[in-house]
């Protein structure tokens, strides 16, 4: 069941709701129409779950999606949009954030709130967009869309410190999308010379069919790569996290945890991976390692902390270490676990950095000497963050168990990286995790009350339960039925191993590459007739001739 | 019916029962204290199972059956389905499961009577039975695991049940991460033998396995081992089990004696080719086995919580089961497993039951003593303050007395068949091994030793006059028959269980049915010393013998010493063995030794040193990056004067170097 133009409806929405929410008179009416939209766009990308086929090979066209020349003269850079095996998880999960954190902000916020819903929708349109992007330019501008919502989120709606911790999260992921910046430019000229008549392009399409020389793969991929490292962040880039995430209000934490940090672990994949095969396996080993320290690092510093969210906060590092060593294992298993395990994360860190702003809405406080013996008085809100603890410890039977195992199983057994040992040594942040999630629900909830104010908190209401029931029920299907959802993307895990290794293969013997990737001559794919000034003023400034410009296009 | 539609009913029915109770309580707070529902429809859920277990049992005609419902998770080469196997052992391991759990189950609904967390009570055990029977029946590695970490979540809600005091909750979470250390070496033994073998299956595994190379082998074995090590409570994760008593006495009974401590001996069996074929894991795990036995039994006769005492008992009974293991003998391990579930659940709940009195002793105690303005502090649990209750619990001294005994091994009760059919494997397997002779004499040491320190416990719990204050007007009472009726079943299987492996002096073995069902030669799934090992039969009753005098001597004299000294006749074996006494007393340090090595390094490295490292200088240098930019922004901003002359005079200068490299250069 194909339905067109879901994936841009269902990117775009948000957007319309943002208009809708500047253009509402009463500040309660922007709270409906941010639920509202967003609802609906999760509703519309269950379409999107539905009609997706994983028989229909990525290599032979994304799902759904929609395709336009952008700038038709000089630059072959499209608005190309698409579902595929790999990014079909992350939208649902980026729309299934969306009302859970509109309501999430519900009662917390309260000054500037059009401004705040606002820019939450405009949020999501951004992420939604970044995962859906076949065209490398629109990719980047997605990427960057991102940057400015979240920016104000912490620094108008945030903690003590907002504005340090803000200026440092833009900086810092800044510097690293400038530096993509300028891969990007030369990856593009570079394609555009190779195989695109001398027509810059960023058509992913067109650039994972390019065999990039090896000697160039290595800092390309370098530079690729360290903005995407940042984004995750992967260690020792980590340190803008966890100022972000405690300084940012509880929307903002779980849109971070949950989708922003998934940019850059779905960038590797999606770009780095297929796009320098040569350089992605020589710096395999090396990206591993720095992933496991991060595991084990981040979790002992978890260790350390006083401050819960800051604890949860570092317990992401942790997590995503586990995402980016399933990434670099280059194997089915590993990669399908590095896949789910994005998706898990988002779940059960989303629902965490949810119960800790429940805590600290009703006491005003995140350090955890605060609190002590609540389970007495909050039975509710103690079962939904042990609950979230469990699957973020990875116990079998929840989701996160099912992403790290396969994770470390397929990276156990991969030949690209070749050491069990060090894939031993990550399966020991499976003892650390229980040891700081579990001292952490010691100091929390366990005890005696003898805090006044804990012994008369309140416990969840309707709306919290309501919005948490959605995420606990998601950690019981993914962990115990998360085959649906790896049927879904594992036949395009398969192509883009199979792609890797066959670009591997030709750039090794020097051949030319015999797996193409093709989008379909399908009506939605059809690239839009362009008129002959247009052609002529391309040929001009690329100083192409007449066939190659028109053959860039897809015109003969 | 069949297997196919009685699995479901039979693993479903104790998660609908944990879902019932936990939510009802959770949302309803009306019904949390509706005990009679809750009790009621929490041992149903259990006992409903049993049943169906028993007739697929009693139905069981020899072959292997596999119940497959779904694929659980499948990546490449990968495929785990949610799949589960009847046959002789998972029966023999669900029949216990669910036949001491629901008699554990019906205990609990006398014990617990009162306790505010009664629905939680009841949702951990209903949810524990499921973990379990995941654990027993699953049929491959994965499944195997969801019920091994399950019962390990179940076990750390249960020991830190009464969160309000955190101790329980530190037990709580020293268990969970114990075992965690052990189901990391779990995990690594999946994960290479699903690189070696490409799949997770038993049917793949138990075929396959054994032939895989030498060194993998022993790795995985020696991986499954440390494993069992963890859950099992053997040296060097045996730490955890002591302080687990925290949580209430049913738990102790069912899941930290009966039940989820022998799954370690349960996977070693389940995977018996594999362990047959790695000679060397062999020897290590007798090895491990017996050390931890009699480690065990001597910090056993020093304590005098009545719990720690059955505790440390458990852990040395494990010992002797991976003694048995160790030597080839697994059925016997096994039926040991059997054996002691009947009568170390019946003394647990039996010391429940003590304790349930001595509560009851406490109350009077408190009011008795209130106008004076102090209760004092009275531990329910210390056995120095008990003493002469059998006249007030007849069933439940009756009880216990039988289970001593046969714990002991006085012969033709039950523990007398098991340990000494360990004890015999152990000897016979000397022939031709080298450790064989070794570990038979560690264990006839702490079969003595374990005679002494249970008689112990029963003689200073009943025997004597009362110890407790102002005993001449308190007076405890025999508990209600809901948890007398457990007791009796359990001793009473205490007593007959045994004879369903009599040794090969009877009929050349013939009578052994627990072998015939379970055992390789007879078609069943646990493999067999096959080889040239072979004692006399006049040895063989020279054997069983020694074990009866050993058990009778250890009875008679600790019956004697304890009986006539009481709780003082502890000083005169303190200043007897002295420093070895203190040591034992003192559980030979290990808690402190791993707090010193291991937890302390741990948690002060990550507080004074990685986290100070992480904010100093990982984002120190962060800091110092951006700091140095604003610096020099500072300092360049006044080349940005402005002044149109200046910037003039910049160009010209510019120029002016230019042409000079050109011309020169």
């Amino acid at each position: 069941m194909n339905i067109p133009h879901l994936t841009s409806i269902v990117i775009f929405l948000p957007m319309v709701g943002a208009i809708l929410t500047i253009l509402a008179r009463r500040t309660e009416q922007v709270k409906w129409v941010a639920l509202v939209v967003t609802s609906v766009t999760f509703l519309a990308s269950l379409g999107l779950y539905v009609g997706f086929d994983p028989g229909i090979s990525t290599a032979s066209s994304p799902q759904m999606g929609d395709v336009a020349l952008w700038f038709p003269v000089a630059f072959d850079i499209k608005y190309f949009v698409g579902i595929d095996g790999l990014n079909l998880l992350l939208v649902l999960l980026t729309t299934l954030l969306g009302p859970i954190v509109i309501l999430s902000s519900w009662t917390s916020i309260k000054e500037h709130q059009k401004a705040y819903y606002t820019l939450l929708l405009v949020l999501q349109t951004g992420v939604t967009g970044v995962f859906t992007s076949y065209d490398l330019f629109l990719f980047y501008v997605f990427f960057e869309l991102t940057l400015i919502p979240m920016y104000f989120i912490i620094g108008i709606w945030g903690g003590e410190n907002r504005i340090y911790a803000a200026f440092k999260f833009i900086i810092y992921t800044l510097v690293g999308s400038l530096l993509m910046l300028v891969a990007l430019l030369a990856l593009g000229f570079m394609a555009g010379d190779a195989i695109n008549g001398g027509v810059f392009t960023t058509d992913w399409y067109k650039l994972v069919s390019y065999n990039i020389p090896v000697s160039s793969q290595g800092w390309l991929f370098l530079l690729f790569a360290l903005a995407f490292a940042i984004k995750i962040p992967l260690f020792p880039l980590h340190t803008w996290l966890p100022d972000a995430h405690v300084q940012a209000p509880t929307g903002g934490s779980v849109i971070l945890a949950g989708v922003l940090l998934k940019m850059g672990t779905y960038g590797l994949v999606r770009f780095c991976l297929p796009l320098f095969p040569v350089a992605s396996q020589k710096y395999a080993m090396m990206f591993a390692v720095l992933a496991v320290i991060g595991i084990l690092y981040a979790a002992l510093v978890c260790r350390a902390q006083t401050d819960v969210k800051k604890l949860v906060a570092y317990s992401s590092v942790s997590h995503l270490g586990f995402v980016v060593l399933g990434i670099f294992a280059f194997n089915v298993e590993a990669m399908q676990g590095a896949l789910i395990q994005m998706v898990n994360h988002g779940i059960s860190t989303g629902a965490l950095f949810l119960i800790v702003g429940m805590m600290y809405e009703r006491r005003h406080t995140r350090l955890m000497k605060d609190y002590g013996g609540i389970a007495k008085s909050v039975p509710i809100l103690s079962f939904f963050m042990i609950f979230a603890v469990l699957a973020s410890a990875g116990l079998p039977g929840l989701n996160g168990f099912v992403g790290e195992f396969l994770i470390l199983i397929g990276a156990f057994k991969s030949s690209v990286l070749g050491s069990p040992m060090l894939v031993a040594l990550a399966t020991t942040g499976v003892i650390l995790a229980a040891v700081y999630l579990l001292w952490m629900v010691y100091r929390i909830f366990w005890g005696s009350l003898e805090n006044e104010e804990n012994a008369s908190m309140a416990d969840l209401n309707g709306r919290e339960i309501g919005l948490l029931v959605p995420l606990v029920l998601l950690m019981i299907i993914l962990g115990v039925a998360p085959n649906p959802f790896l049927e879904k993307s594992e036949p395009a895990v398969r192509d883009l191993l199979e792609l890797i290794e066959s670009k591997r293969a030709a750039a090794e013997s020097e051949s030319s590459l015999e797996f193409e990737y093709r989008y379909a001559d399908t009506p939605e794919f059809r690239v839009p007739e362009i008129d002959e000034a247009a052609l002529k003023a391309a040929r001009k400034i690329t100083g192409a001739s007449a066939e190659e410009t028109e053959s860039s296009f897809g015109l003969k | 019916m069949n297997a196919s539609t009685l699995i479901p009913v039979i693993l479903l029915l104790p998660l609908a029962g944990a879902l019932f109770c936990g939510l009802v309580g959770l949302f309803v707070p009306a019904l949390r204290q509706r005990e009679g529902l809750i009790g009621v429809v929490g041992t149903a859920m259990v006992i409903v199972p049993f049943l169906a277990v028993l007739y697929l049992f009693l139905n069981f005609d020899g072959g292997a059956i596999v119940v497959e419902f779904y694929t659980w998770m499948a990546a490449g080469d990968l495929s785990v389905a949610f799949a589960y196997r009847v046959d002789q052992l998972s029966l023999v391991m669900t029949l216990v499961v669910t036949g001491v759990g629901g008699l554990i189950h019906l205990y609990s609904i006398g014990y617990m009577h009162g306790d505010p967390g009664y629905w939680r009570f009841f949702a951990y055990l209903n949810l524990f039975i499921f973990a379990m029977l995941n654990l027993v029946l699953g049929d491959n590695l994965v499944v195997l695991f969801l019920g091994w970490e399950g019962v390990g979540l179940c076990s750390y809600l249960l020991i830190g049940f009464w969160y309000t005091d955190l101790k329980n909750s530190a037990a709580a979470n020293k268990a969970f991460i114990m075992n965690r250390v052990g189901d990391f070496c779990f995990l690594l033994a999946m994960f290479l033998l699903f690189r070696e073998l490409g799949s997770l299956d038993f049917d793949v595994l138990l075929v396959q396995g054994p032939s895989l190379d030498e060194g993998v082998l022993y790795l995985t074995v020696f991986l499954l081992f440390m494993g069992a090590t963890g859950k099992s409570a053997q040296i060097p994760l045996f730490t955890w089990l002591p302080d687990a008593m925290a949580g209430p006495t049913p738990v102790s009974a069912l899941i930290h004696a009966a039940t989820m401590v022998t799954s370690g001996l349960y996977l070693l069996a389940r995977f018996s080719p594999l362990v047959l074929a790695a000679e060397g894991i062999m020897a290590f795990i007798a090895i491990i086995g017996a050390l931890t036995a009699i480690m065990a039994a001597t910090i056993a006769i020093t304590q005098n919580d009545i719990k720690k005492v059955l505790a440390y008992s458990t852990v040395s009974q494990l010992g002797f089961m991976f003694l048995a293991t160790g030597v080839g003998a697994f059925f016997v391990a096994i039926f040991h497993v059997v054996m002691h579930a009947f009568f170390k659940g019946c003394l647990f709940l039996g010391s429940g039951s003590v304790i349930h009195a001595m509560h009851d002793v406490e109350h009077q105690l408190s009011q008795k003593l209130e106008p004076e303005g102090h209760t004092g502090k009275f531990d329910p649990q210390d056995m120095r303050t008990m003493g002469g209750l059998k006249k007030f619990m007849p069933s439940t001294r009756i009880t216990f007395l039988i289970a001593t005994l046969a714990i002991a091994g006085i012969p033709l009760l039950s523990g007398f068949f098991s340990k000494d059919e360990i004890l015999f494997r152990a000897f016979e397997s000397a022939s031709t091994n080298d450790y064989g002779m070794l570990v038979w004499i560690v264990g006839m040491v702490t079969a003595f030793l374990t005679a002494v320190y249970m008689i112990r416990a029963y003689v200073l719990t009943f025997e004597g006059e009362p110890r407790w204050p102002k005993a001449d007007t308190i007076q405890p009472h025999e508990s209600p028959w809901t948890m007398t009726l457990p007791l009796w079943v359990l001793a009473i299987l205490s007593i007959v269980g045994g004879y369903i492996g009599l040794p090969g002096v009877f009929a050349h073995g013939d009578w052994n049915l627990i072998h015939h069902y379970l055992g390789e030669s007879f078609g069943g799934p646990l493999a067999e010393v096959h080889g040239e090992a072979h004692v006399a039969l006049s040895t063989e009753w020279i054997l069983l013998a020694l074990g009866a005098a050993i058990a009778i001597a250890g009875v008679a004299l600790g019956w004697y010493w304890y009986s006539k000294h009481g709780p003082a006749f502890d000083d005169r074996l303190r200043s007897r063995f002295g420093r070895l006494y203190r040591a034992a007393e003192g559980k030979y340090f290990v808690d402190e030794a791993y707090e010193k090595v291991i937890v302390k390094p741990l948690i002060v490295g990550a507080e004074k040193g990685l986290a100070p490292f992480d904010t100093y200088v990982v984002d120190g240098l962060v800091n110092a990056v951006a700091f140095i930019t604003r610096g020099l922004s500072f300092v360049l901003k006044y080349i940005q004067t402005g002044v149109v002359q200046i910037y003039a005079m910049a160009i010209v200068i510019g120029v002016i170097l230019v042409l000079a490299m050109m011309m020169f250069g």
